[in-house]
């Protein structure tokens, strides 16, 4: 080999070259859209991305700035395997290049599952799904706050629940982003929010959707606001077959946000029988408080002490009694003396009847309503009268 | 001092022990006659309440601008 030959080749520094592949690299790479495994994921303060994608025998770095990644819908996690779009750019300073990343979703949905088990693994060992912190759900909540969409139907069928079921009830709503751009980070604040105001409950929900639709649920930053929350929190989110991180950090899950409402509120008919069995018991244990009362004051007066005072007057009333049947009956042997007396002289009386002697043919002469027995009583000047034993007759003078 | 407005669930809650406290064998009159006549007072006011009731919606922005202007 000829050393001098290659000295007529042109010297390049390493800033040319370095400019030079960046050049080439960059105008073919312009556009790839790459398939790979996350690793080293960083999400800075300033709101970018920093993380590698690795393959069994190769890796590359990665950026994706802020404005870029706020509309992937997931948050990415070590070990998600991940398609990203976006071009090759070269850094000459470190001699390194990466792929600067326009957009990025899940290789597939098992990746989204896949991640979500990793988040749910990690979670759960924290203790942020422990029976023991669950908070028990009011039986009467008076104000339930409510993080869902204002235009949703979900909120819709919230509301026509509560009306039906308990309508003493004071919805306070506040509006969520519940899908996309931001909705973690919404969910997560209407949480912080809800908790600062004077109520009972949280329900936090959305109606059914896809994988992608719920996924803000499955974000950390929700599940943490979650667990924080020092007032209780039921979960409806999508439909019964959907779960979500959310779900199982919630005090209570409920299969869709209408069966969140039902689980919320006591039912209002059952209330009021309720009252209506406690007044018809009230009732009649008075009823039956009073019977006692006065089956008791009976009893006294039917005791042997009430009954000395009446047996005494029993036997006074039968000494009485007595008395009057003794003065009865010699009372009427007195009378009936009398009477005997009486009929024997009137049977005397009788024998003296005057009308015996007038049927004889003796007269009576009376003048003046006297009685004349002698000859000089009678007055032969004036009248007078004769009585026979059948009539009176008058001699006028 | 004015009372702060009884909570339903404390209503109810009374109205049950009312209940119970009657149930007591050992009950006299007089008390039975006092418990009594709160617990029918306070059964009319929860069924008024449940009669009266109308569901209140607020969204939490316009609650937090009119709680706002309240201060």
């Amino acid at each position: 080999m000829d050393l001098f030959e290659k000295e007529e080749t042109k010297i390049l520094s390493v800033s040319q070259i370095s400019s030079l592949i960046k050049k080439i690299v960059e105008e073919t790479f312009s556009q790839v859209v790459v398939i790979g495994e996350i690793s080293n994921f960083k999400a800075h303060y300033s709101g970018h991305w920093y993380f590698t994608l690795k393959d069994e025998n190769a890796q590359i770095s990665c950026t994706m700035w802020k404005g870029m990644n706020s509309y992937v819908f997931f948050t990415p996690q070590d070990g998600i395997k991940v398609v990203v779009t976006g071009r090759i750019t070269v850094y000459p300073p470190r001699g390194n290049y990466q792929i600067e990343v326009r957009s990025m979703k899940p290789a597939g949905e098992g990746e989204l599952q896949a991640a979500f088990e990793k988040l749910k693994r990690k979670l759960d060992s924290e203790g942020l799904f422990d029976t023991d912190h669950k908070k028990s759900i009011p039986k009467f909540p008076e104000k339930i706050g409510v993080a869902t969409a204002s235009d949703g139907a979900a909120f819709k069928d919230m509301i026509s629940v509560a009306q039906r079921r308990f309508p003493l009830l004071e919805i306070i709503l506040r509006p969520c982003k519940v899908q996309g751009e931001g909705a973690s980070e919404d969910l997560a604040k209407a949480v912080e929010e809800l908790n600062k105001l004077d109520i009972d409950l949280i329900i936090i929900g959305r109606g059914g959707g896809s994988l992608e639709d719920l996924w803000a649920f499955n974000e950390e930053i929700v599940a943490r606001a979650i667990y924080n929350s020092r007032v209780p929190v039921i979960s409806g989110i999508g439909h019964e077959i959907d779960f979500t991180i959310s779900d199982f950090v919630a005090d209570l899950r409920a299969p869709t946000p209408t069966a969140a409402m039902e689980l919320a509120t006591p039912n209002i008919d059952e209330i009021q029988s309720f009252i209506y069995e406690i007044d018809r018991i009230m009732n009649s244990r008075m009823d039956e408080i009073i019977r006692l009362q006065s089956d008791q004051i009976d009893s006294i007066m039917h005791s042997y002490g009430f009954r000395i005072p009446q047996n005494l007057i029993a036997t006074k009333r039968q000494f009485l009694d007595n008395i009057y049947f003794r003065m009865d009956s010699s009372i009427k042997s007195v009378l009936q003396q009398w009477k005997n007396q009486v009929i024997l002289l009137s049977r005397i009386l009788e024998s003296f009847d005057i009308n015996k002697t007038l049927k004889r043919g003796f007269t009576l002469i009376s003048q003046n309503s006297r009685l004349i027995k002698k000859s000089a009583d009678l007055d032969k000047d004036k009248s007078f009268n004769i009585k026979f034993y059948d009539k009176m007759i008058e001699i006028k003078k | 001092m004015t009372k702060k407005k009884e909570k339903f669930e404390d209503l109810l809650k009374r109205l049950q022990e009312i209940s119970e406290l009657l149930e007591d064998e050992e009950i006299g009159l007089d008390e039975s006659i006092k418990l009594y006549e709160e617990g029918i007072k306070l059964s009319q006011l929860c069924h008024t309440k449940i009669e009266e009731a109308e569901l209140k919606i607020k969204s939490l922005k316009e609650a937090l601008a009119s709680d706002q202007t309240e201060v």
